[in-house]
């Protein structure tokens, strides 16, 4: 017995992937701007919307697939309603970002890097160099929001303050 | 020589400096309405080739000459501005985009008339949240004045930028692969030829500049090649945006001519190494580019003195100050983390390279280093980038670097880290042993009994019964 799956990408979606497409000489290169918006909205990538992503900008899932699965940033399950990175590169390292990664994790109930709080509110990822060196030991939150430089109380207050939920910056 | 006056940053400390009034109440748009109204392309080419204004994202190339690569009967050019930051240590194009896009976008403006391109793509790191909206809002107020889009001031010049966001990878900064990510594929970087001022985007001549370097030509078209030159040292002109990061009591970016020594930035602008330590090691560029020894710290920063002492290059100008109280092995093993993580997996060497630096640096790190280990990473590094032209582009010279310098300056220190850090977990066993001797001996072969008979069915497939 086959069903036939109700699309997972809605008009809205799929009208802002189509904005796009006049943009670049080839439909292709929407790859990563489709990619993005449906991540924002779904907080995830999953494969029938690769599919969908694919029927839009005319190329094979596999295309799509292929370039996601490069970049190692679309998740294909679901993440929290905020997204943490705390940095572990060079300069954060030597001022304590390794220690204020863990903390953080334990401070959630985690068991490390790449898991989401109990409540759904905040995954937590390390990361490579996030360019906010001047804020080391740093975090970034998926909205834009910069915690540091960090100590163990000030983890507190980041936890907190991702708690809120997605907060505009501008 | 005249006092240093700030051009890049003289924004940074206005309120609302973000904004196209506030841009424009400062002189904003006056060099790129001055280029496209009273130069021609070829102009703006010749007055840049003049000013030597060298690229700031790392390697340092000519920036005129690079516009000057392109074919001369084209019929379509792509700019690409790289702001897809990612080098360690390296913020000063987050805080250009964020405190002054009006700027870069005036830089670009310039840059594409100069060279007939007419789409700019503007490929940001995702991480660069804040900069993404900024430029966004910016690009949209100067659609709206009318600098963007068709017969900009009047001069029949046409000009879309767009914004494209990357997603992650730390590769997609080097030109070609930023390219190939811009085109909707994975970041690998191409084999050059062609270049991409001949085949570049869309296959189309392309021309890839950093944010700094185009913030750069507003200035020069207003105050001419000549000012340009009175700042900075032989073959590094111009004013030069510096981050310092890690052991110093002030992390921070600040403007300053070429050729600033390492201790200078350092003790003036970083207020010193912190807790009163003293500096052990510099990283002066971004870690691609290796590090510099405490007794090699007036050395000035400019793309040609800093490679005396065996640095890379300059790099992003990111420096990164290691204390007295920190191991070579902590730096090392970091360093090594960070590119097994960012190889892209195209050329073997690097990714195989890098790999295994890691490994092995984990191991010294944890306690299970030996003296041979050191032999090997000299081997390693030497083997690997584009320098042995092993590998497509400069990744893995990156990788090796870091290695290469620290075995040339901190061997003694990291001889004496392998002796004093054995913890009997890491030990070599007697198979690994018999394996390196090519003779693996019975008793080293014999398995170990675990007391268990095998599990019966263990290889029957579960949907065979």
């Amino acid at each position: 017995m086959s069903t036939v799956a109700a699309p997972l990408l809605n008009e809205g979606i799929r009208a802002k992937i189509r904005a796009y497409i006049g943009r670049y000489p080839s439909k292709k290169a929407v790859t990563l701007p489709a990619l993005h918006i449906v991540h924002e909205s779904l907080r995830c990538v999953p494969f029938q919307a690769m599919a969908e992503i694919a029927e839009i900008l005319e190329i094979t899932p596999a295309e799509v697939h292929d370039t996601m699965s490069f970049y190692g940033f679309f998740p294909q399950a679901p993440i929290g309603d905020v997204r943490l990175w705390v940095c572990r590169s060079l300069s954060c390292m030597l001022t304590g970002g390794e220690e204020m990664l863990e903390v953080t994790c334990a401070k959630l109930g985690l068991h490390g890097s790449g898991q989401t709080s109990s409540d759904g509110k905040v995954t937590v990822e390390f990361a490579e160099c996030l360019g906010i060196c001047d804020f080391a030991p740093a975090a970034l939150a998926d909205d834009g929001r910069i915690y540091g430089p960090l100590t163990e109380e000030k983890v507190n207050a980041m936890i907190a303050d991702v708690k809120r939920g997605p907060q505009p910056i501008l | 020589m005249a006092a240093f006056e700030p051009v890049l940053s003289r924004n940074w400390n206005v309120a609302q400096s973000h904004t196209l009034p506030v841009y424009e109440s400062r002189g904003g748009y006056q060099a790129a309405r001055k280029a496209l109204t009273q130069m021609d392309p070829d102009g703006v080419v010749n007055l840049i080739k003049d000013s030597e204004l060298r690229g700031r994202g790392g390697a340092g190339f000519p920036c005129g000459l690079k516009w000057s690569f392109l074919p001369k009967d084209r019929k379509e050019t792509l700019m690409c501005i790289n702001a897809d930051e990612s080098e360690p240590a390296t913020f000063n194009n987050r805080i250009l985009m964020e405190k002054d896009p009006h700027q870069l976008i005036e830089g670009i403006i310039i840059g594409c008339f100069a060279t007939k391109a007419t789409a700019a793509y503007l490929y940001v790191r995702f991480e660069y949240i804040k900069a993404y909206q900024i430029l966004e809002r910016a690009i949209d107020e100067a659609r709206a004045k009318g600098y963007l889009g068709k017969n900009i001031f009047g001069s029949g010049f046409d000009l879309e930028i767009w914004v494209h966001r990357g997603a992650g990878a730390y590769i997609c900064g080097e030109e070609t692969g930023l390219i190939e990510s811009l085109e909707g594929k994975r970041g690998w970087p191409r084999i050059k030829p062609p270049f991409p001022a001949v085949e570049g985007a869309f296959k189309k001549p392309t021309v890839v500049n950093n944010v700094e370097t185009l913030a750069c030509v507003p200035h020069i078209v207003e105050r001419g090649a000549d000012w340009f030159k009175s700042m900075g040292t032989p073959k590094s002109y111009g004013p030069k945006l510096y981050c310092i990061s890690g052991h110093v009591n002030k992390q921070t970016c600040v403007e300053l001519p070429l050729g600033i020594t390492c201790r200078e930035l350092i003790e003036v602008h970083g207020q010193g190494v912190w807790k009163g330590r003293k500096a052990k090691a510099v990283v002066p560029g971004g870690i691609s580019m290796g590090l510099l020894s405490a007794d090699e710290l007036d050395t000035p920063l400019d793309f040609e003195a800093i490679r005396k002492p065996g640095c890379l290059g300059l790099g992003t100008a990111a420096v990164t100050v290691i204390d007295d109280q920190t191991s070579i092995v902590d730096y090392l093993y970091n360093c090594a983390r960070f590119f097994a993580h960012e190889s892209c997996g195209q050329c073997t060497p690097c990714r195989e390279g890098t790999a295994w630096i890691y490994k092995t640096m984990k191991r010294i790190k944890l306690g299970g280093g030996r003296m041979e280990d050191l032999t090997v990473l000299g081997g390693i590094q030497a083997n690997l980038g584009i320098t042995p032209g092993t590998t497509i582009c400069g990744l893995a010279d990156g990788a090796a670097w870091p290695i290469k310098n620290a075995l040339a300056k901190f061997r003694p220190e990291l001889e004496e880290y392998i002796k004093t850090h054995q913890d009997p977990r890491y030990a070599v066993t007697p198979l690994q042993t018999a394996i390196t001797m090519g003779s693996p001996t019975t008793a080293a072969v014999t398995p170990v009994s675990i007391g268990m008979s095998s599990p019966t069915g263990a290889l029957r497939s579960p949907h065979s019964s």
